[in-house]
């Protein structure tokens, strides 16, 4: 598993990463997400080796990363970054090149890839004549041609159609799936949402809250309880211990600290009127971001 | 949405807490990637990235239409100025040399030479000075051995009469000697020229890509694989190797055109210099590159560029200006062949002009070659660290200090 630990990094005077620290465990989706100018891209640089820390490690499995280690990684910078004169096939194949594969393998490889991400057809155009949406394509064809064993990808999925998306999202889960620590960011937080299993949230160049995702929300989440019924539930006010969030006829959200009263609310709209659904409100990771992100002091933040 | 999530990472199942997205096919090659077990290639070396990284600069010049055209021109516009040089000379009237008394024998029937009759040394002489003739044949004095006649020239060697005498007599010039005005300023002003042009030319290219790559942040992506000192090694490696081709194959081309058209003794006079060029040339260059790689390294732009590669273009442009201005001033040119950034110019004109000893273009070599060194090094240290740094333009002070 990739461990980051402890990095400190400061531009001229401006502290940008203060003790940032998270693990990506192996197989698992690591959603990376924070506003902007949180130190997203600063984190992953810092991964990558392409920036240096002022202080902290990033250590694979325990052993700290050095160039060996690094040359495993696929990494996608959060600019975009070929050679716009450079047909697509040619620089995805050189990339793998300069990786040590073969110049045969290296092409087949670049053609086979491209031809997943559906980008076979223009494979051997130059990049600038390409949609910013196809150029992305090939953007993870770059970070992905020489067979990773560690992704750390910035925004992959910015800029992408939902069919894009869905086939980037069907590479990332089988590299974890084969054991791969995934590493992304997005600002696409539906998009992380679905998709990771782990979640790291950073604001102001600290790490607010980290860990798995149905753990970040039950922890994040008041009580809450949805009803949907065919009869009216304004009795709900009533209630003792209860407080209503939202109230539309049949249809209510309502917290209540006590799961006791939430069934003894849903006893008693059976007994009025057919209930066509009663659960629990998770709360979406937006919600969770707000929360975590507006809530300034970091030891509050789950772990 | 399955909320689900009791998953195990150390089994490697696959996550369940996802809108499970359609699996595509296999990964190329068949194979998922497995961490550790998979065989990978060995990582190439820096000397072999080196190669990668000049193989693709190479080929993204040759592939490059404007490179193709422009190298076109500049071998074009050598070829004719040779061509046309011949054909013009070829005009030139026959020459006029004054003769007395028994000597006129010697220039007799010789094609190109006009003799002139006089009665004796001082009418001759006189004729000499006054520009009439070219040049006076008079008798040898009895104390010159072997040589029948001895020849008097105002300022410059009179090479077609020489040539045309089947003895080489022994030449007295009235005035220290002096190459021909026109052609020494015409080779001064073609070394300086081709310098000029290739070395900008291909100079702007390092610089131009370099700022590519850090603008487009491919450097990112290279320097997440091999190291900025392979990155630079390559792409000096493969803009000297073409501005070398370049270089050489207008040489070439000047060798030819001038062996074509019969013009040998212009080609005797230059042979040896042009070789020296290129040899300069190849040297010079790499200095060159890696100061242009290193200055480009230090702006994120392609609007920026200008700035930081105008004390380099004056560099680049000084060799041109000073061998064009100062060709007939002995002290600016033995400076000038000496100086690194000049030499490649310098040196082949006082080799042309015969006014280097032997060993002189060596020990100038030599001090290029410590210098390119020398300039390399810290050209690698700037662009090592500056490569990274984006926004506004990275202080040379910054870039080296700490």
């Amino acid at each position: 598993m990739l461990v980051v630990d402890g990095i400190r990094r400061s531009f001229g005077d401006r502290l940008v990463l203060d003790d940032v620290g998270f693990t990506v465990e192996r197989g698992r989706l690591t959603g990376f997400v924070g506003g902007n100018g949180a130190g997203k891209t600063t984190t992953m640089r810092i991964i990558l080796g392409v920036l240096s820390a002022d202080a902290g490690t990033v250590t694979l499995d325990g052993t700290r990363l050095g160039p060996d280690q690094r040359r495993l990684f696929g990494y996608m910078p959060e600019e975009r970054g070929l050679y716009p004169k450079m047909k697509v096939a040619e620089q995805i194949a050189y990339l793998a090149r300069l990786h040590g594969v073969d110049r045969t393998t290296a092409t087949e490889r670049a053609h086979a890839l491209l031809e997943r991400l559906g980008l076979g057809a223009r494979a051997d155009e130059p990049l600038e004549n390409l949609s910013l949406g196809n150029q992305q394509r090939a953007q993870i064809a770059a970070a992905l041609v020489h067979e990773p064993e560690v992704l750390v990808l910035d925004e992959p999925f910015s800029g992408l159609d939902p069919l894009a998306v869905d086939v980037v999202v069907g590479v990332l889960a089988e590299y974890a799936a084969g054991g791969a620590p995934v590493l992304f960011s997005s600002h696409q937080l539906d998009v992380v949402e679905r998709l990771c299993d782990d979640l790291v949230i950073i604001a102001d160049g600290r790490i607010r809250a980290a860990g798995p995702r149905e753990q970040l929300r039950a922890a994040h989440s008041e009580p809450r309880w949805e009803i949907d019924s065919a009869g009216d539930v304004g009795w709900l006010r009533g209630v003792p211990g209860v407080e209503v969030l939202d109230f539309d006829g049949g249809w209510a959200v309502f917290t209540t600290a006590d799961d006791a009263v939430a069934q003894g609310v849903l006893r008693r709209a059976l007994d009025s009127a057919p209930v066509a659904s009663f659960a629990p409100v998770r709360s979406t990771l937006a919600e969770i971001f707000r929360e975590v992100v507006a809530d300034r002091t970091p030891e509050e933040a789950v772990r | 949405m399955s909320t689900t999530h009791d998953v195990d990472a150390r089994t490697g199942g696959a996550p369940t807490g996802t809108t499970a997205p359609a699996r595509g096919p296999a990964e190329p090659g068949g194979r998922v990637p497995r961490p550790g077990h998979g065989e990978r290639p060995p990582a190439p070396g820096t000397v072999r990235a080196a190669l990668l990284v000049a193989e693709r600069e190479v080929m993204a010049q040759v592939r490059s239409k404007s490179f193709l055209i422009s190298t076109a021109v500049l071998l074009g516009a050598v070829l004719v100025s040779i061509v046309l040089g011949s054909v013009l000379g070829g005009r030139v009237d026959a020459e006029r040399v004054a003769v007395v008394g028994s000597a006129a024998s010697v220039v007799e029937d010789q094609e190109g030479l006009e003799p002139v009759e006089v009665a004796d040394e001082a009418a001759a002489i006189a004729l000499v000075e006054s520009g009439e003739v070219s040049a006076a044949v008079l008798p040898a004095d009895d104390d010159d051995a072997g040589a029948a006649v001895r020849i008097v020239a105002l300022s410059e060697n009179p090479s077609g009469l020489v040539m045309a005498l089947a003895e080489q007599p022994e030449v007295e010039l009235l005035e220290p000697p002096r190459a021909d005005e026109a052609v020494r300023y015409l080779v001064s002003f073609g070394f300086g020229l081709v310098f000029l042009i290739s070395a900008t030319g291909f100079g702007s290219t390092i610089a131009q890509n370099t700022v590519q790559e850090k603008q487009s942040r491919v450097v990112e992506l290279l320097l997440a694989t091999v190291s900025a000192r392979a990155l630079l090694a390559g792409k000096i490696l493969g803009n000297s190797v073409l501005a070398f081709t370049q270089t050489a194959a207008i040489a070439a081309v000047a060798v030819a055109a001038l062996a074509v058209t019969g013009q040998d003794e212009v080609l005797g006079m230059v042979g040896a210099p042009l070789v020296w060029f290129v040899l300069f040339f190849l040297v010079g260059f790499v200095l060159l590159a890696s100061i242009y790689a290193a200055s480009a390294s230090l702006v994120s732009r392609m609007e920026d560029v200008g700035t930081v590669l105008s004390p380099v273009m004056m560099l680049t442009m000084a060799p041109y200006f000073l061998v064009v201005f100062f060709n007939d001033n002995p002290t600016v040119l033995t400076i000038m062949s000496y100086v690194p950034f000049s030499a490649p110019v310098g040196m082949p004109v006082r080799l042309f002009l015969g006014e280097a000893a032997w060993w002189e273009p060596l020990v100038s070599l030599v001090v290029l070659g410590v210098t390119t060194v020398g300039v390399i090094l810290l050209g690698a240290t700037i662009y090592d660290r500056s490569l990274l740094r984006t926004g506004p333009r990275v202080r040379l002070r910054e870039a080296l200090g700490r």
